[in-house]
């Protein structure tokens, strides 16, 4: 078991967001969260890396208890998030921002060219500032930014958010490729029928709980996702 | 032109500058441009805090002031009534104390100067860390409040403690000796010596703060300006770095206090008040913020027209009015604009290759010199 949070309670002030979580990822699938605007998604993610203290419950990497741990550390457990509206650094060159994504890599000159390699576009716009990229190509930054520090858990805020159909699809095969060299992959998204289609297993979560989990391909045809995913009171018309 | 002369040019420029200037203007001109550069180097110690950590510290006053305090008093204070104890003869043959005779022919037992400096950076690291350690903890401008009150109270304990001399400061501060001939001193004999002294601190506090700046470190500080909880994501202890460049700025700030203190031989309240801090506030804001060679030369030009009371009574207004002229025509900072007015000029005097039809280098926004590079 790669990442395990068991009975996870996080909130803003006296607002408790998610309520007693529990969900695991094994090394090398890929894991959907989803589920509607304000489930709690992204809250789950900031408290998984420790931007956002847990007030109770637990958080293993690898076994590790890690919910004590400051943002900063997160990288050293070897997990990355990419986070909501990628969060570029605009002032820094995609050069830049790649090599600040290989902060704690000594060998981020090597894995440098390896991104590159992966990521052909952002070869062709390396001295370009980060803010002037396109949206497909923020996100392509975003993912590369995260793989230069070499982790073993990808966690993905939100990666087709303003992204145009086509470029979804792109975004999201990418993210499947990487699972190929070793990577797990926990994505959060309301889009979940691009999630499903590249997830093994998947979770769906409403008003800060987990109300269903199963396979990918179970999860697609099951009339309660796509109820779930509109949110309370959105049934679909032969739900 | 290879990539090692452009980024050796901006230290060439300027030392070819101050060279010029210390031909052209009278001697008597050098003492305010001296005191000019030492004040610039706490504006160039705020650009870090500002420009690339993102945080505003209105204290750097006080800091300057724990400095110049430091050595005044401690180089002005007489042990001699002490002489004859076992831990003034230990500290005399330490060269910690060291046995002068005053104007009078009376014994005069004062710290030496550079042991002074040693303790001035001390009380400024530990001031530094008191001060930023719970501020930068906390999100948000908490490090200007704080800054803010601590430069008030340090105003206050100046002007009301009789070992800083009240509201009159201190004064005969003595020269400060470098070695190697070189003397930190407003004597008229080494008035060039010293302005060249100045010109070679701050040229050299300047490449350690380039190299800093384009190091992984400062890659990192532009990372937690540009989205803090990116950074984070990415492993970097940002509360760490801010506080890492808020001491750093702080020991600057005090280093020039130091040199200024022994250079004008003297020290007043006044530089420990919170308009000092605002006004070096200003003129890190007005050079660009992360414009290194900005606060360089912005500070000093503004200051010394100051110091030469070229705006008399009226100087604060003339200081607010050109701020509010160059923040608003070149929000960064008025080298950037002028850069390109003379890299154009020279383009149209040099036409150097045709321009070819597609460009193949990369023309883009951040292949262009940048701020602070």
């Amino acid at each position: 078991m790669l990442l395990q949070v068991r009975n996870l309670r996080c909130g803003y002030g006296s607002l408790e967001v998610v309520r007693g979580i529990s969900l695991h990822v094994r090394a090398g699938e890929v894991v959907g969260l989803l589920g509607a605007n304000g489930a709690g998604k992204t809250t789950l993610l900031k408290a998984i890396v420790g931007l956002l203290p847990p007030w109770r419950g637990e958080i293993r990497m690898a076994g590790r208890p890690i919910q004590r741990q400051p943002a900063w550390r997160s990288v050293s457990h070897s997990m990355v998030l990419v986070p909501e509206g990628r969060m570029i650094f605009a002032d820094l060159t995609v050069r830049e921002n790649l090599q600040v994504g290989g902060y704690h890599n000594p060998d981020r000159a090597l894995h440098l060219d390896l991104v590159l390699d992966r990521f052909p576009r952002l070869r062709e716009r390396l001295h370009q500032l980060g803010g002037t990229l396109s949206g497909g190509e923020q996100q392509m930054l975003a993912l590369g930014r995260a793989l230069m520090a070499r982790p073993r858990l990808l966690l993905l805020d939100e990666p087709s958010m303003g992204l145009a159909p086509l470029l979804v699809k792109e975004v999201f095969a990418e993210i499947r490729r990487m699972t190929e060299s070793g990577l797990t992959v926990l994505v959060v998204e309301q889009n979940a029928v691009a999630t499903l289609h590249i997830a093994d297993r998947a979770y769906v979560m409403e008003t800060g709980e987990i109300i269903l989990e199963g396979q990918a391909g179970d999860l697609l045809h099951n009339p309660e996702v796509k109820r779930a995913y509109l949110g309370k009171g959105h049934s679909a018309p032969n739900a | 032109m290879t990539r090692l002369a452009k980024s050796w040019l901006p230290f060439a420029a300027l030392a070819a500058i101050a060279v010029f200037v210390q031909r052209i203007l009278p001697t008597a001109h050098l003492t305010q441009i001296t005191m000019s550069l030492y004040y610039a180097i706490v504006v160039m110690g705020l650009c870090l805090v500002m420009g690339y950590a993102g945080q505003v510290s209105m204290g750097h006053g006080a800091f300057f002031a724990i400095g110049g305090y430091t050595t005044a008093v401690l180089t002005t204070y007489n042990f001699a009534p002490w002489k004859q104890s076992g831990w003034a003869g230990l500290l005399r043959q330490l060269h910690v104390l060291v046995l002068k005779e005053d104007l009078y022919g009376g014994e005069l037992l004062t710290t030496t100067p550079w042991t002074a400096f040693v303790v001035a950076m001390l009380l400024t690291f530990v001031a530094a860390h008191l001060i930023g350690y719970p501020a930068l903890r906390l999100k948000g401008h908490y490090l200007a409040m704080a800054t803010l009150g601590f430069g008030l109270i340090v105003h206050k304990l100046v002007l009301g403690s009789t070992l800083t001399g009240s509201a009159d400061g201190i004064t005969a501060v003595p020269p400060w000796n470098l070695g190697l001939g070189l003397v930190v001193s407003g004597k008229r004999v080494v008035r060039v010596q010293n302005y060249y002294i100045a010109v070679v601190l701050v040229l050299l506090l300047l490449l350690v703060l380039r190299n800093l700046v384009q190091s992984r470190v400062g890659r990192a500080f532009q990372a937690i300006h540009n989205r803090e909880a990116a950074a984070n994501a990415m492993g970097i202890n940002t509360s760490a770095f801010k506080l890492k460049a808020f001491v750093a700025s702080a020991l600057l700030a005090a280093l020039a206090g130091v040199f200024f203190t022994h250079y004008a031989g003297g020290i007043s309240p006044s530089e420990a008040g919170a308009i000092k801090s605002v006004r070096y506030l200003a003129l890190a804001a007005a050079s660009g913020m992360a414009n290194l060679w900005g606060a360089a030369v912005v500070s000093t030009a503004i200051n010394f027209g100051s110091l030469r009371g070229w705006f008399g009574s009226l100087d604060q207004a003339v200081f607010g009015a050109l701020l509010i002229l160059i923040i608003s025509l070149a929000p960064e900072g008025p080298l950037k604009p002028a850069g390109l007015w003379l890299q154009r000029a020279l383009g149209w005097l040099v036409p150097t290759r045709p321009a070819a039809p597609f460009p193949t280098a990369p023309a883009t926004p951040g292949a262009a010199p940048r701020a602070g590079e």
